[in-house]
């Protein structure tokens, strides 16, 4: 490409970019800002930054929502990973008659509407004393997250080299053995992808949580809507809120985005 | 089914089928294989497909969770009450409206973006990791952000950009409630459109591209004629996914118009999210619940399919 379209292509390209990425960074600048600066007419520009917003939001109620948001994602993840790494391993290595019907009513469970399950669910939640509970949370994500998990661990075992496992069987490996000694060390790519995946559904999700929980087991994004009436409009503090509420998920994102594209597309994008 | 873009999801089920034949096994190995799948497909199966089987069973009854003793069988009353209810058409209307323009808006930006960042333009992997943001952002928090610092009449940053253009305080949210719905989910799924596309091209050989340029094809051109049918499937790919997720948009239409105004962006799951828990009549929410599932199989399979009979049309010109 000639210099000079190269040079046009970048500013056009980074004008797009930057129209796209502007949202984040109002967040945050409105999140640096005192509640007068961050409500101004016209919008202020220019300002001293402070972080006293964050602190009042930290030393606040907030952290306890924050914390359920941990609790459920981190649970949710890790039974997907126990659940889905065995399966994915009856779907690879030593695949189950009917494979590829199993995959497919994984994954048609995964797109089947929220609608379709959720007034019994919450029944069930109810006559179970769960709701605003985590754990019904907890259970809930796991259900979303499993499907994914099982197809996105799958395309990492098909990886792994057939040889190595017909040279632990030779040597009388038990299933156990594969999985620790042979599976987990070669596709910790695959595990971390696949918590990264889990990790974005699960933090961000709302409609289950505004409808499961109320105030013991509620969430980030449950602190958040209360915004809206409750406690009043104050901008910077739900800039400071929204930012610290998003930081895991974009850290996270930012950090692993290789694995991003593949846990997205269920391992079908490399 | 023949869904566009299940081809390349179909590929991956296939793949290691020949791996280690399951064709002819003794019983009691086949159960030896099938152990470790119980567990996940036992769970998926008791929370994902019994509540089901009852959302059909709950649909064909009367029953209000506030009125003790109301549960009782009512045929098809739900279902023809949905049919008369304008409510039901104008959420059904919204949600296909809304679903059909995120996904072509989106497609078709990150298609537009997903080129820049493979040309060689200065500074591409930093343009990659800000334009993903939108989508790891949290749904509540990138709405609440636009709805109240970026499009408040009064505070937000855009209606005072746009008052030296004569167009006064514009607001928004109360005025183009649907439009500002489609753009703050174009805004959420162009990057997730973006990376699937991004690596569609990413795949390609750009030598193919540059024996095209030396038999004098131009940069429309070869786009039409070779990057396009080789990114077409990952297109496809991105716009399915992301269809079965749109489909389901709760928390934008929560935080930015709570369906309104009147019912002007409610779509299914807001509507049900009214009658379960405004209302709690469980026989009609039910009811909507086997309306949303066969909507998404619509969804997913005719408005796709339309969509890409004009990807394939735009090819063979």
């Amino acid at each position: 490409m000639p210099i000079r379209s190269r040079i046009v292509w970048s500013v056009v390209g980074w004008v797009v970019v930057l129209l796209f990425f502007f949202p984040v960074l109002w967040m945050w600048l409105e999140s640096l800002k005192t509640e007068p600066q961050a409500a101004s007419s016209p919008p202020t520009f220019f300002f001293v930054p402070t972080l006293s917003t964050f602190q009042e939001v930290l030393s606040g109620d907030f952290p306890p929502f924050f914390i359920n948001s941990a609790i459920a994602s981190i649970v949710s993840t890790l039974l997907v990973l126990v659940l889905g790494l065995p399966a994915a391993y009856a779907l690879a290595i030593r695949p189950v008659k009917r494979t590829q019907d199993f995959l497919f009513f994984f994954i048609s469970t995964r797109f089947l509407p929220f609608a379709a399950s959720l007034v019994p669910l919450y029944l069930l939640a109810r006559d179970l004393q769960l709701l605003d509970n985590i754990l019904a949370l907890v259970l809930i994500y796991t259900t979303i997250n499993l499907p994914l998990g099982v197809w996105l661990l799958r395309s990492f075992l098909l990886e792994i080299p057939p040889d190595l496992f017909e040279a632990a069987r030779v040597d009388g490996a038990s299933f156990r053995h594969e999985i620790f000694r042979i599976v987990v060390p070669l596709i910790s790519p695959g595990l971390a992808a696949t918590s990264l995946i889990c990790l974005i559904f699960s933090w961000n999700e709302f409609f289950y949580a505004v409808n499961f929980t109320s105030s013991v087991a509620a969430t980030t994004p449950i602190f958040l809507v209360g915004f809206i009436s409750g406690r009043g409009l104050f901008y910077a503090k739900l800039a400071a809120a929204a930012t610290v509420s998003s930081l895991p998920v974009l850290m996270a994102g930012w950090i692993a985005q290789k694995q991003l594209i593949r846990g997205l597309t269920m391992g079908a994008v490399k | 089914m023949n869904i566009p873009g299940s081809s390349i999801l179909r590929s991956v089920a296939g793949s290691g089928g020949a791996r280690d034949s399951a064709a002819s096994i003794s019983r009691r190995e086949a159960w030896a294989r099938r152990l470790p799948l119980l567990p996940a497909f036992i769970y998926v199966f008791l929370v994902t497909q019994i509540p089901f089987v009852l959302t059909i069973y709950y649909s064909f009854f009367s029953w209000n969770l506030l009125k003790p003793g109301s549960f009782r069988f009512s045929g098809l009353d739900n279902y023809s009450g949905l049919i008369t209810d304008e409510s039901t058409r104008i959420a059904v209307w919204n949600t296909v409206l809304l679903t059909v323009s995120v996904i072509a808006i989106s497609v078709i930006l990150g298609t537009g973006v997903a080129m820049l960042l493979n040309s060689e333009v200065f500074g591409k992997g930093l343009m990659r990791t800000l334009m993903i943001a939108p989508f790891l952002i949290m749904p509540t928090a990138g709405a609440l952000i636009w709805k109240h610092t970026l499009l408040n009449p009064l505070y937000g940053l855009l209606p005072w950009l746009l008052t030296p253009f004569g167009l006064g305080r514009i607001d928004f949210v109360g005025q183009a409630p649907m439009v500002t719905v489609v753009t703050v989910e174009v805004w959420r799924w162009t990057p997730f459109m973006m990376l699937i596309i991004l690596a569609g091209l990413q795949s390609q050989n750009p030598e193919v591209l540059e024996a095209a340029r030396v038999d004098g094809a131009n940069a429309f051109q070869a786009f039409r004629r070779i990057t396009l049918p080789l990114v077409r499937p990952f297109i496809e790919l991105g716009a399915l996914l992301g269809s079965l997720f749109v489909v389901q948009t709760f928390d934008s239409i929560y935080v930015l118009t709570a369906g309104g105004p009147g019912e002007d962006t409610t779509n299914i799951p807001y509507r049900l999210y009214i009658v379960a828990f405004q209302g709690f009549s469980i026989g009609q929410a039910s009811a909507i619940g086997v309306v949303a599932v066969i909507v998404t199989i619509i969804v997913a399979t005719f408005a796709l399919r339309t969509l890409f009979t004009i990807f394939q049309v735009e090819a063979r010109r």
